[in-house]
C-alpha cells in the first residue's frame, strides 16, 4: 500500500455544512441551537471580526494606503480574503463569454465585507405576473415569517413605507442622510424618483436578547468587518454564536471535493482536502447541507459522481450549474458644485446606504422586463489610494475662485488649494437590477482542468441580452435626469451602445445564484421548497442556488430566511432523517 | 448597551487604544485569543505579511530617480499656510513602495523621469532636480496642464498625470494630508445627520429625515 490514503472520521455527525457564509452561518445557527451536533467545513482561514478586521486603521497603516491586491481584491483593509483571482484555483470561460467569480476564503466568507444593504424579495418577486419571469414554488406569505425572525436575531434599520413589493420589515431607526445625499433627495424628487431611507444590517440600536453585539459607533468602514460586532457577518452574528452552543465543530482549511454517497444514492457525507496537511479525509453525517455559494455548491456536486449519480450528484434534472443569473450593474459619479469648500464635519455615518430608491415604474411601457432599484452614496471620506486624481480630474469643470475658467491639471500651492475645495463634493449612484434566469447562462466543469488540489474546476457560459442591455440604458437615462436637477456635474464617460451603457460583466455585482434552482416538478429544478434534493432526500442547498429567478433586491437576506426555513424543516424531520 | 460601552467594547481590542483612551480607560484586560505578537498586524493575512517584507526589501528607482521624485513631489505639493510639503510627509517613500506593488508603475515611472531629464538636459543642460526653479516651472507648465499641451509634449503629460496622483495620494493619505483636507471622521461618534445650520444654508430641511 502507497501512502496515499483517505481518512475517514470515526464520527457520524447529524449534519455537515460545507461553507460559513450567510447559508451555511444560519443553517449552523438553527441547527446547532436546535441540539442537532454539527460539523462545518470552510474552505478558508478562521476570521473574527473582533479580533481581525482593519477596522480604525488609517490609510497611512498600510504601505500601499489601502490600495487593492490579488489577495484582498477590494483594497487593504477590506474584509474580503481572495477576490477575482486565487492562487492556485482557476475558472474558465466559453470562448466569447464573461463570467468574473469573487470568492473569498475565510469564516463568514463574503459576509464579512459585503455593503450590509438588507432588502426582502416581495410578493412578485416570488411570484411575477409580468409573464415573462418563472415563479418560484413559494410566496412571500411563505417566507415572511422567515424575514421577520431574520429581523429580529441580526437587526436591520430602515422605515416602514407600505410599499407593495418593498416589504417592510421590523426596523431599528435609519442613519440621517448626508449632504449631498440631501440633494440627491432633492433631485430624485424633481426628476419623479422616489427615494427612501435605506434599509442595512446595521445596529442602530442595541439588539434586544444579545449581549454579544453593540450598537454602531460609526465609522462607516462595514467593508472592514466590525470588532463590536455591530453589523451582520455570519461570522460574528452566527457561526462564532452557534460554537458557543457546544454543538457545532469547525475544520477550516477544509476544501470540499464531492459529496460522498452509498450504493442506493444516500448522502453519507463530504470528502475533503486539508490545506494545512494535504491530506483526504472524509467527513461523515445524516445530512448534508451545501452552502458553498451559488457556484461552488453547483461545483461540488458536479463533481459528486457516481454509479447512482452518473451526471453529478442531485442532477438528474440536467440543472446543475444552469439558470446562473448576476445582478444587473451600471452607475453613474459626480460632484456637486453648491458643495465647493463645504464645512467639515465627520459624515463617516454607517457603512452601508442611507438612501435607496426602489423600482416603481411600470413595466408596459419599457423595453425591458422587471426593474432595478438605486444605491446611492456620498461623504467627507478618508482619503485613500486613488485621491489624488480628485483635484486634476474636476479643476477645470467649474469657474476658479476668481469666476475664472481654467486647464485641468496644474501643480503647486493651487493645486493643493483645489483638493480643499473640492473635498467631499462627490458622489454616486449604482443601479442594481434583476438578470433574468436563462437555461443558457450556466456553469459547467470543464473537462481539461483541475485546480491545485486536483478538483475539476468551473467553467463560465454567460451573456446579457436586451433585458438586461435595455435595463442599463434606462439606469443611465434615470441617473442623468436626477443628476441634472441636483445641479450636479456627471464626471462618468459617455454612455451608449458601443459600451452596453455601461453594464458590468456578469459576475461583478457578486450576486450570483440560481445553480440549483428550486421547483416542484424534479424534471425542471433541482431542490423542491425545501432546498431539498429531489433526487437524494438527505442533501439540501442553503446559499444563492435555489434561486429561482432573482429580483433587484439583493440576496443576502433572502439566503438567510430560506436557510433558516431549511434548517427548521431539517429539525422538523429529524425523525426521518435519523438525528 | 449604550455608546460609552461600545465605545469600551473596541477599546478592549486594543487596537485603537490610543484613539479612545480620552474618552474612556478600559478596565477590561484583553480577553482570550487576543494575543497577538503585533496586534497592529492582526489583521493580515500570513501572505500578506510575507509580501510586503518582501517588498519592503527590494530597491526600485536608483538614488537618482528618488531625488528627482523628492524634487518633483515638493513641485507638485509645496508647502503652504496650511500644511508642509510631499517631503514632509515622505511621498517618495510611498512612491518606491506602491510601484513595487503595482509593478504596471514602473516603466512608465522609470522612463518618464528620463524623459524629463532628456528634455531639461537638452534646454538646459541639466537633469530637471539640478535645473533652476524657474526652468524647472517652465518645463511643469508645459505638462502640467492636458488641455493646454502641445503634442510633441504627450509623453511628458502623460507621465505627470501618473505622479501628480500618485504624489497627491501619498500626501492626502498621510497624517499630515489628512489634517490638511480637514477629514475628521474614523473615530467613534453618533452620526446625528448633517449639522442643522448647514442644511439651513442649503436650503435642504424639507429632506431630512429620522
Amino acid at each position: 500500500m502507497g501512502d496515499f490514503q483517505i481518512k475517514e472520521s470515526a464520527k457520524v455527525y447529524d449534519v455537515v455544512i460545507v461553507g460559513s457564509g450567510a447559508g451555511g452561518g444560519m443553517a449552523a445557527y438553527v441547527l446547532a441551537n436546535a441540539g442537532v451536533k454539527v460539523l462545518m467545513l470552510e474552505a478558508g482561514a478562521y476570521f473574527d471580526p473582533r479580533l481581525h478586521s482593519s477596522q480604525l486603521k488609517y490609510s497611512y497603516q498600510s504601505p500601499r494606503r489601502g490600495a487593492g491586491t490579488k489577495e484582498r481584491a477590494f483594497g487593504d483593509f477590506d474584509a474580503a480574503f481572495g477576490g477575482w483571482e486565487l492562487d492556485g484555483e482557476p475558472y474558465t470561460t466559453t470562448s466569447d463569454t464573461k463570467f468574473d467569480w469573487f470568492r473569498s476564503r475565510m469564516l463568514g466568507g463574503r459576509t464579512n465585507h459585503w455593503g450590509r444593504i438588507s432588502l426582502r424579495f416581495g410578493p412578485k418577486d416570488f411570484q411575477p405576473d409580468d409573464g415573462v419571469s418563472e415563479r418560484w414554488p413559494i410566496t412571500y406569505e411563505e417566507v415572511k415569517p422567515y424575514y421577520d425572525k431574520v429581523d429580529k436575531l441580526i437587526g436591520i434599520f430602515g422605515t416602514k413605507e407600505g410599499l407593495e413589493n418593498e416589504p417592510d420589515g421590523i426596523f431599528m431607526k435609519p442613519p440621517k442622510p448626508r449632504l449631498a445625499e440631501l440633494y440627491i433627495m432633492k433631485g430624485a424628487k424633481a426628476a419623479g424618483v422616489k427615494v427612501i431611507p435605506g434599509r442595512g444590517s446595521v445596529l442602530t440600536e442595541p439588539l434586544e436578547g444579545n449581549e454579544d453585539r453593540k450598537p454602531c459607533f460609526y465609522c462607516g468602514q462595514c467593508n472592514r468587518s466590525c470588532k463590536i460586532y455591530g453589523d451582520f457577518s455570519s461570522s460574528s452574528c452566527l457561526v462564532i454564536p452557534a460554537m458557543k452552543t457546544g454543538n457545532l465543530d469547525l475544520i477550516t482549511n477544509a476544501m470540499v471535493r464531492e459529496v460522498v454517497t452509498d450504493k442506493n444514492g444516500v448522502a453519507t457525507g463530504v470528502s475533503y482536502v486539508s490545506k494545512e496537511d494535504m491530506q483526504e479525509y472524509t467527513a461523515k453525517a445524516k445530512v448534508v447541507i451545501l452552502g458553498a455559494s451559488s457556484c461552488e455548491s453547483a461545483r461540488i456536486l458536479l463533481n459528486s459522481k457516481s454509479t447512482v449519480y452518473t451526471n453529478g450528484c442531485a442532477n438528474s434534472s440536467g440543472l446543475v450549474g444552469r439558470y446562473l443569473q448576476d445582478s444587473t450593474g451600471a452607475s453613474q459619479s459626480g460632484f456637486l458644485p453648491q458643495l465647493l469648500d463645504r464645512k467639515r464635519y465627520n459624515e463617516d455615518g454607517t457603512g452601508t446606504i442611507h438612501i435607496y430608491a426602489p423600482w416603481l415604474t411600470d413595466n408596459k411601457k419599457l423595453d425591458f422586463p422587471r426593474g432595478y432599484h438605486i444605491e446611492f452614496g456620498s461623504g467627507m471620506g478618508m482619503p485613500g489610494y486613488g485621491f489624488g486624481s480628485l483635484a486634476p480630474d474636476l479643476n477645470d469643470r467649474v469657474p476658479g475662485r476668481d469666476g475664472k475658467m481654467k486647464p485641468g491639471g496644474g501643480y503647486g500651492k493651487s493645486l493643493k488649494d483645489d483638493y480643499r475645495r473640492f473635498y467631499g463634493t462627490q458622489f454616486g449612484m449604482a443601479g442594481r437590477g434583476v438578470g433574468m434566469a436563462r437555461y443558457d447562462n450556466y456553469c459547467e466543469i470543464d473537462p481539461d482542468k483541475v485546480d491545485k488540489y486536483g478538483i475539476p474546476v468551473l467553467r463560465f457560459h454567460y451573456k446579457w441580452n436586451n433585458d438586461e442591455i435595455n435595463q442599463a440604458k434606462h439606469m443611465q437615462e434615470t441617473f442623468s435626469h436626477i443628476i441634472d436637477k441636483m445641479g450636479a456635474v456627471s464626471t462618468s464617460g459617455e454612455y451608449g451602445e458601443h459600451n452596453m451603457w455601461g453594464l458590468e460583466a456578469p459576475g461583478r455585482i457578486i450576486h450570483e445564484v440560481g445553480t440549483t434552482r428550486m421547483g416542484n416538478d424534479a424534471k425542471k429544478s433541482v431542490l423542491n421548497k425545501w432546498c431539498q434534493a429531489h433526487d437524494c432526500k438527505n442533501l439540501f442547498v442553503v446559499d444563492g442556488g435555489p434561486t429561482v429567478q432573482q429580483s433587484d433586491k439583493n440576496a443576502t437576506w433572502t439566503i438567510l430566511a430560506l436557510s433558516m426555513r431549511t434548517a427548521e424543516y431539517i429539525v422538523e424531520q429529524k425523525q426521518k432523517f435519523n438525528i | 448597551m449604550n455608546r460609552r460601552e461600545s465605545i469600551k467594547a473596541i477599546g478592549i481590542t486594543s487596537l485603537t487604544a490610543g484613539l479612545l483612551l480620552d474618552a474612556c480607560k478600559p478596565k477590561d484586560k484583553p480577553e482570550e485569543n487576543t494575543t497577538v505578537a503585533d496586534p497592529e498586524m492582526a489583521d493580515r493575512q500570513p501572505v500578506e505579511i510575507e509580501k510586503d517584507k518582501k517588498l519592503n526589501a527590494e530597491k526600485f528607482f536608483t538614488e537618482h530617480e528618488m531625488a528627482t521624485i523628492v524634487v518633483l513631489g515638493d513641485l507638485i505639493i509645496p508647502k503652504d499656510d496650511h500644511s508642509g510639503s510631499a517631503s514632509d510627509a515622505k511621498v517618495a517613500d510611498f512612491i518606491e513602495f506602491i510601484v513595487k506593488d503595482q509593478p504596471g508603475h514602473q516603466v512608465p515611472l522609470r522612463g518618464g523621469l528620463r524623459w524629463l531629464d532628456v528634455q531639461c538636459q537638452k534646454r538646459y543642460n541639466n537633469g530637471f532636480k539640478d535645473c533652476k526653479p524657474e526652468e524647472q516651472t517652465a518645463i511643469l507648465d508645459e505638462i502640467a496642464y492636458p488641455s493646454l499641451a502641445k503634442s510633441e509634449m504627450k509623453a511628458g503629460v502623460v507621465f505627470f498625470n501618473r505622479i501628480r496622483s500618485l504624489v497627491a495620494t501619498g500626501f492626502y493619505t498621510s497624517k499630515i494630508g489628512m489634517e490638511d483636507i480637514g477629514y475628521m471622521g474614523n473615530q467613534p461618534n453618533k452620526w446625528e445627520g448633517v449639522p442643522k445650520d448647514i442644511i439651513k444654508e442649503h436650503g435642504l430641511e424639507e429632506f431630512d429625515f429620522g
